[in-house]
């Protein structure tokens, strides 16, 4: 019975199917939704980037990601790797905006590493005071890895205990502390304002450097808690930083200045800076909130900050300056900058110069590398965390198995398009990947609102991109003139620099990009989109010059009174247009009403694509470049108007004397129920139960177009055919007469009605595949001939699986008689999202290869059935059933794979296989056992012995020295918890919070 | 058009009033006139159609197709001569042996194990025809039905809707709600799915059986209990064809009582039991078996190509053999013209779709009792 399925059954009562299927979500592709936060360690070399929705994710080399969500959905305001000197590495503490911290680790289990979370710290307020001024507003782990520093709002600065997250209270920095050493007519009787920020001194690590919001910045000895400089600063502090050799310091402010004061002997106090500047000034300028001091060996040092731009002018634009001497870059972004960081050796070269290597910044919607030693500073292209949205994704599609050939003219077409301005390699790139070469090549397709197509390499866990087509150019449209603006642009001040590729103004909707086909084999591509428009394109090696022929299909045949209120077609340019190496249009052809195209399909061998629109579906061969077929979807007395003429007639026409009162009351009835909303709106949550209309504005829409050469009219014969499939639960069948490869150019490909199916529960028409005598789906064109897939049994009866969004149902080909079916509405009160035949391999056996179909409903589950007898196999949640965009989103891959949007920017990948998993296999070295032991005596021993320590700087995969016996059982411990939470969706801390030692006997 | 053969020897006919008759039996047509005006008694009618096909020795059941193509009896003198006057203009005649009709295709009749079709009965011709006897209770459509009375709580009520062939909207909300059991635990209160609203004049409103506030327990057989507002009503629309709810009534009172000599497996509930209170004489007790249900369904219609539709376009001249003589009264040819009309009618000719999808929905072969052969003779095969 359907009813008794599901994942939990008795395993013995499953088809075989079900033991070649499992689901997870196995990695995420694109760049984090709403990133919050950002952390690099340059001994590990990976960074950190927090969201707001609380998950931490780390990235190392290409393949190298670890991913944590914390269990409180709040967002991640900052995240520190804790210095990584002592061999204490692969911890990180993140501060959530509810005010607390939590500590991660990177665990390794079974020779790959994890991301856990271990322990949690909320700072408890102060008796009698406002929780606001317990906020910490900075953490800072000290490069002991034994103390964070904690400033709050209130000005205190507390001291926590790593990784133990203990609070030394007695070590409390409170700021009356402070105000003693200030002179009285400084304090003025004023508070000193929130701590700003905290830095470490960068030789000295027992002297702090605290920075107050009013503007006070003291250097603090800690170890003996005496202050040894004051600099009495009266503007308003965002950020400090030290400069390397630990003799002078940058601080900048709210006005858009920075300051640069020197630093000398203890006691002192510093009323005027060394250099105070306002590098956007004389207007008023918006605050710089982070500036950091970069020595160099090559001349002078980089001065980097975001924001200080004037307000009147510029204060809407997102910036990084970066400033060498006389050398200003002002790095424009589209969205707001979160955090940046520079990537240097972590020992500091001789002469004491850091030398940074790349400045890498975070901004809302995309993260960008500046390679700082090539002049020009040009970009480093990422090799992950591709702003999948740079322009809004309107469709996806997925291809297995991409032939080698085409797989290289696609990346040297790519490679053609965006050359390589920074030869520097991508500079994160810790960790290594432990996951086995991708065995096959996967394409990513994605279409766009601006029209543009994007091409990734989805083999493996990072997903890259590899080509960018654009279609817009073939159209006239407005863009042209930003072009000049920007050139105009480039001579104001500041020295404005474009940066990153997130765009997400499109400059004509039309150009929208809705369904997109491609043919492995030909490297043949079809387009479609927003105004009707389908381009047939071919990839070519070489530039080209040549004029794109159109030719339109008025797919309504010309109906009369039909009026199109819609938006125009986009116009084509005229004549010859310019095309650079890549995917070239051959011919546009556009729909007539240009309304959006709802399916497309192509088939490479007979020269053909079909495309449907809301209103029908044509057929055009794009070999003699004339239309076969058009067809309206839906026939002309659908309008109201002219059914309701026939109501009218047929009650004329009836010989009955005039029409039965009852019916006029239901007439009324149904009117009244049409007009009124109002009372229906009074209980919101009421369903109407009614089935579906035959006539609603959508019934004609064309939701699938299929190729198949099958048994369409009789059993004996078969041939091309070609089937759409309708919204109302129309499935239109056409005989094509597909001229023989030779003869293409003497004879037209003729296309004939051969039947029409209307299936009675009216339900859209998702998907239509034909079986072969074995069951299996039909190959794709030149599949067979190029030896990749075996020929189709066309000896025994075909099938036909045909799935609506209620149902699937197998029909006998060429008699059209239902075979199996399964009602999934009916069972389930789930309704079919998207379809897929998948072929899934057992995880013991590749050979064991098993057709199923996958199904994901409205409700996100993912139901599996056996084909063709559409036995239920199992079914798994997938998707948030919430999360509407996400399940329209969803593609499947050939071989039980599938990505939907999480986010705007991100997919999730998932695996309903249990052979064929993509999922990040990575491994940080991190050493850590050793200095546990170590840490504790710190913390007890006090600070003796932590600037040698400092100094030390063991290299940081260096093997673990002996492991003590108590560590041993930590780290099992650790293992245990690793497993545990090993089955869920992200690591969680498996550990009883508020465990105050780490050890556990 | 005319073209009127007179084989009868007991009727007479005028020249210009003569109606065109085209009778058959299994594989055999026969064609003669009537009278449009004086058709005669149906006695004499029936005993001409033994005559002609040569089958004086059979009981037989004579059918016709009326003008929306449904397949209406003729039993009397007042349906014959319904069926003679109404005849537009050619009257088609279906004969069936008596032991070997379905009564299915009339109306839905507990003898039948399985039911394949529909329900082609209007139900305002017996409203039109409040007068006549009509003997056969086949005859009547029957709207909704309680079922499965015998293995139910009495608290609750399992009804079923027949939407087929009926121009009435289904007529209901639903809402979600809370609802109150008594578990091990005590009294629970749980989400449940409620009636929210009855359409006035809807097939709901109209059979009695449903009210504001009854529970929904289950849809087809298949519980809703932890299921959300939006998958019972997608449940329910997937259903609609054939919709059989339990409910557990807001009203108690008019719950069935049973009887407790019932025994709960003889299949078939009986009509005592249920007539204390006022339901709807047109009620049938039925029990319910899923197998039934199943085979219940309704059928897709495949309409083969090979004549070019109207709404095909006229871009490329087709090659096909259109052989087709197309009558134009052809069954065929009028099914796919309402097919056109199906998929494009409006809103406001919901009714008239109904009817139309009654008449398609109704698999052609056993309504018409149209072999094969018989509906290639008009150029176009109907499969189902």
């Amino acid at each position: 019975s359907p009813q008794t399925k599901g994942a939990g059954q008795d395993p013995a009562s499953l088809a075989p199917a079900a033991s070649l299927s499992s689901h997870r979500a196995t990695v995420e592709h694109g760049f984090p939704s709403q990133p919050s936060a950002l952390a690099y360690d340059p001994v590990l070399r990976v960074m950190a980037i927090g969201t707001k929705a609380g998950a931490v994710k780390l990235y190392g080399a290409p393949g190298v990601e670890l991913t944590g969500l914390h269990k409180e959905t709040a967002t991640v305001t900052q995240l520190h790797f804790l210095p990584g000197q002592v061999g204490v590495c692969g911890w990180l503490l993140s501060l959530l905006d509810d005010n607390t911290l939590h500590l991660w680790e990177v665990c390794q289990k079974d020779g790959c590493s994890h991301l856990e979370e271990t322990r949690s710290f909320g700072l408890p307020g102060r008796p009698g005071c406002s929780p606001g001024i317990t906020r910490v507003t900075v953490v800072l782990p000290m490069s002991s890895c034994a103390v964070a520093c904690l400033g709050t709002e209130g000005g205190a600065v507390y001291f926590l205990a790593l990784p133990t997250l203990v609070l030394l209270e007695d070590k409390t920095l409170f700021p009356d502390e402070i105000l003693q050493s200030v002179p009285d007519e400084y304090r003025c009787g004023k508070a000193l304002g929130p701590v700003e920020s905290i830095q470490e001194h960068p030789r000295d690590s027992s002297r702090l450097l605290i920075g107050y919001s009013r503007g006070l910045v003291v250097l603090w000895e800690q170890s003996t808690r005496v202050v040894q400089h004051l600099f009495l600063g009266n503007q308003q502090l965002e950020s400090l930083a030290w400069e390397q050799s630990g003799k002078s310091i940058v601080s900048s402010h709210s006005d858009g200045g920075y300051m640069v004061w020197a630093v000398s002997g203890a006691g002192q106090k510093t009323q005027q800076p060394v250099m105070s500047t306002i590098p956007y000034g004389p207007f008023p300028c918006k605050a710089i909130s982070k500036i950091l001091w970069r020595t160099c060996e090559s001349g002078n040092p980089f001065i980097i900050f975001s924001g200080g731009m004037p307000r009147a002018s510029y204060g809407d634009r997102h910036c990084v300056s970066v400033l060498q001497g006389q050398t200003l870059a002002t790095l424009d972004f589209t969205s707001r900058v979160i955090d940046f960081f520079t990537v240097q050796s972590p020992e500091v070269a001789e002469g004491g110069f850091e030398n940074p290597r790349a400045l890498v910044v975070l901004v809302e919607e995309e993260l960008v590398a500046i390679d700082l030693q090539t002049p020009g500073w040009p970009t480093i292209p990422a090799p992950y965390l591709a702003p999948l949205h740079s322009s809004a994704i309107t469709c996806s599609c997925h291809v297995s198995n991409v032939p080698l050939k085409l797989w290289e003219r696609i990346i040297s077409a790519g490679e053609q398009q965006s050359p390589r301005l920074s030869s520097a390699a991508w500079p994160i790139d810790g960790g290594k990947n432990l996951a086995q070469e991708p065995t096959q090549r996967g394409l990513l397709l994605t279409g766009h609102e601006d029209g543009t197509v994007r091409f990734w390499d989805a083999s493996g866990v990072s997903l890259k991109p590899l080509y960018k087509l654009g279609t817009a150019g073939i159209f006239q449209t407005d863009c042209e003139h930003n072009d000049s603006l920007n050139q105009a642009g480039e001579e104001e001040w500041p020295p404005f620099r474009k940066v990153g590729c997130f765009d997400p103004y499109s400059d004509d909707p039309r150009l929208g990009v809705q369904k997109i086909a491609l043919c492995k084999y030909t490297a043949k591509m079809v387009v479609a989109g927003t105004a009707g428009q389908v381009l047939v394109m071919e990839l070519s090696d070489e530039k080209s010059e040549h004029a794109v022929s159109v030719a339109t299909v008025d797919l309504l045949q010309d109906r009369e009174g039909f009026t199109w209120k819609g938006h125009d077609r986009l116009a084509p340019r005229n004549g010859p247009l310019p095309f650079a190496p890549g995917f070239q249009p051959s011919v546009l052809v556009q729909c007539v009403p240009p309304a959006a195209v709802t399916a497309v399909t192509l088939h490479s061998e007979w020269n053909l694509v079909a495309f449907g629109t809301s209103h029908g579906f044509g057929l055009f061969d794009y070999y003699r470049r004339n239309p076969v077929l058009a067809s309206p979807s839906r026939s002309p007395c659908g309008s109201r108007s002219a059914a309701s003429a026939r109501a009218g007639c047929r009650a004329r026409r009836g010989s009955t004397p005039a029409c039965p009162p009852p019916q006029v009351q239901e007439a009324n009835a149904q009117l009244a129920e049409q007009a009124g909303p109002p009372e229906v709106e009074m209980t919101p949550v009421q369903r109407r139960i009614e089935p579906r209309s035959a006539d609603d504005s959508l019934s004609g829409v064309v939701r699938c177009l299929y190729f198949a050469d099958t048994f369409l009219r009789d059993a004996a014969h078969h041939g091309p055919t070609m089937w759409a499939g309708t919204n109302s639960g129309s499935v239109f069948a056409y005989a094509l007469e597909v001229p023989s490869q030779e003869k293409f150019s003497e004879r037209a490909v003729e296309a004939v009605l051969g039947k029409e199916i209307q299936l009675m529960h009216r339900a859209p028409v998702v998907a239509i595949a034909v079986l072969d005598g074995r069951g299996n789906p039909l190959p794709e064109p030149y599949e067979v001939s190029r030896d990749l897939a075996k020929a189709p049994d066309m000896q025994g009866s075909h099938s036909m699986l045909i799935s609506s969004e209620e149902q699937f149902k197998v029909f006998t080909l060429p008699k059209v008689s239902a075979k199996t079916k399964f009602k999934l509405t009916a069972h389930e009160g789930c309704r079919v999202r998207k379809v897929a035949l998948v072929s899934l391999a057992s995880a013991s056996s590749e050979e064991r290869l098993e057709n199923c179909l996958a199904c994901l409903t409205n409700l996100g589950d993912i139901h599996i059935f056996t084909v063709p007898s559409l036995r239920p196999q199992v079914h798994y949640g997938c998707i948030r059933k919430e999360d509407i965009s996400g399940i329209a989103s969803c593609v499947f891959t050939k071989h039980g794979q599938g990505f939907y949007l999480i986010s705007p920017s991100e997919f999730e990948r998932f695996s309903l296989s249990a052979r064929n998993v993509t999922e990040p296999l990575c491994r940080l070295e991190v050493a850590r056992l050793q200095d546990t032991s170590c840490l504790r005596w710190d913390v007890s021993q006090g600070q003796g012995g932590f600037a040698m320590a400092a100094s030390l700087y063991p290299h940081p995969i260096a093997p673990a020295p002996a492991i003590t016996s108590l560590c041993v059982s930590f780290q099992q411990q650790l293992d245990g918890d690793a497993e545990a939470a090993a089955s869920q969706r992200y690591p969680r801390p498996a550990q009883p919070r508020g465990t105050t030692l780490p050890y556990r006997q | 058009m005319n073209r009127s053969f007179n084989k009868s020897q007991t009727l007479r006919y005028l020249e210009c009033s003569a109606v065109e008759v085209k009778s058959k039996f299994g594989a055999e047509f026969r064609r003669f006139s009537l009278d449009r005006y004086k058709p005669g008694k149906f006695e004499d009618f029936y005993k001409l159609i033994l005559h002609i096909h040569h089958i004086a020795n059979l009981e037989v059941m004579i059918g016709y197709a009326d003008v929306h193509g449904d397949l209406l009896p003729i039993n009397n003198d007042d349906n014959f001569f319904k069926a003679v006057s109404s005849a537009h203009p050619l009257l088609r005649v279906f004969i069936q042996r008596q032991d070997e009709v379905d009564y299915s295709n009339f109306g839905t009749n507990t003898l039948s194990r399985k039911k394949k079709a529909l329900v082609t009965l209007r139900n305002d011709n017996l409203r039109r025809r409040p007068h006549i006897n009509i003997s056969m209770p086949h005859d009547f459509r029957p709207v909704s039905s309680i079922i499965d009375v015998d293995i139910l709580p009495e608290t609750h009520r399992r009804v079923r809707l027949y939407r087929h062939g009926c121009e009435k909207p289904l007529g209901f909300y639903i809402r979600d709600g809370t609802s109150v059991r008594v578990t091990p635990h005590g009294l629970e209160k749980v989400p449940g799915i409620f009636i929210s609203r009855m359409v006035p004049g809807g097939l709901a409103e109209s059979t009695g059986l449903l009210a504001v506030n009854d529970e929904v327990l289950e849809v087809n057989g298949i519980e809703v209990a932890g299921k959300t507002l939006d998958q019972v009503t997608d449940m329910m629309i997937a259903n609609s064809h054939n919709l059989i709810i339990t409910v557990k009534p807001a009203n108690q009172r008019n719950n069935i009582i049973r009887s407790s000599r019932m025994s709960g497996s003889s299949g078939q509930s009986t009509d005592s039991t249920a007539s204390h209170h006022s339901l709807p004489t047109s009620h049938v007790l039925q029990n319910f078996h899923p197998d039934e249900m199943e085979s219940d369904e309704e059928a897709d219609i495949v309409i083969e190509g090979g004549l070019e539709p109207q709404h095909i376009p006229k871009l490329h001249s087709l090659t096909s053999s259109s052989l087709s003589r197309i009558n134009g009264n052809s069954l065929s040819h009028r099914l796919q013209r309402d097919l056109v009309l199906n998929n494009n009618s409006g809103r406001e000719s919901n009714g008239n779709i109904h009817k139309l999808l009654s008449s398609l929905k109704t698999d052609p072969r056993h309504s018409l009792v149209i072999p094969r052969g018989g509906i290639e003779e008009d150029g176009t095969v109907i499969t189902l």
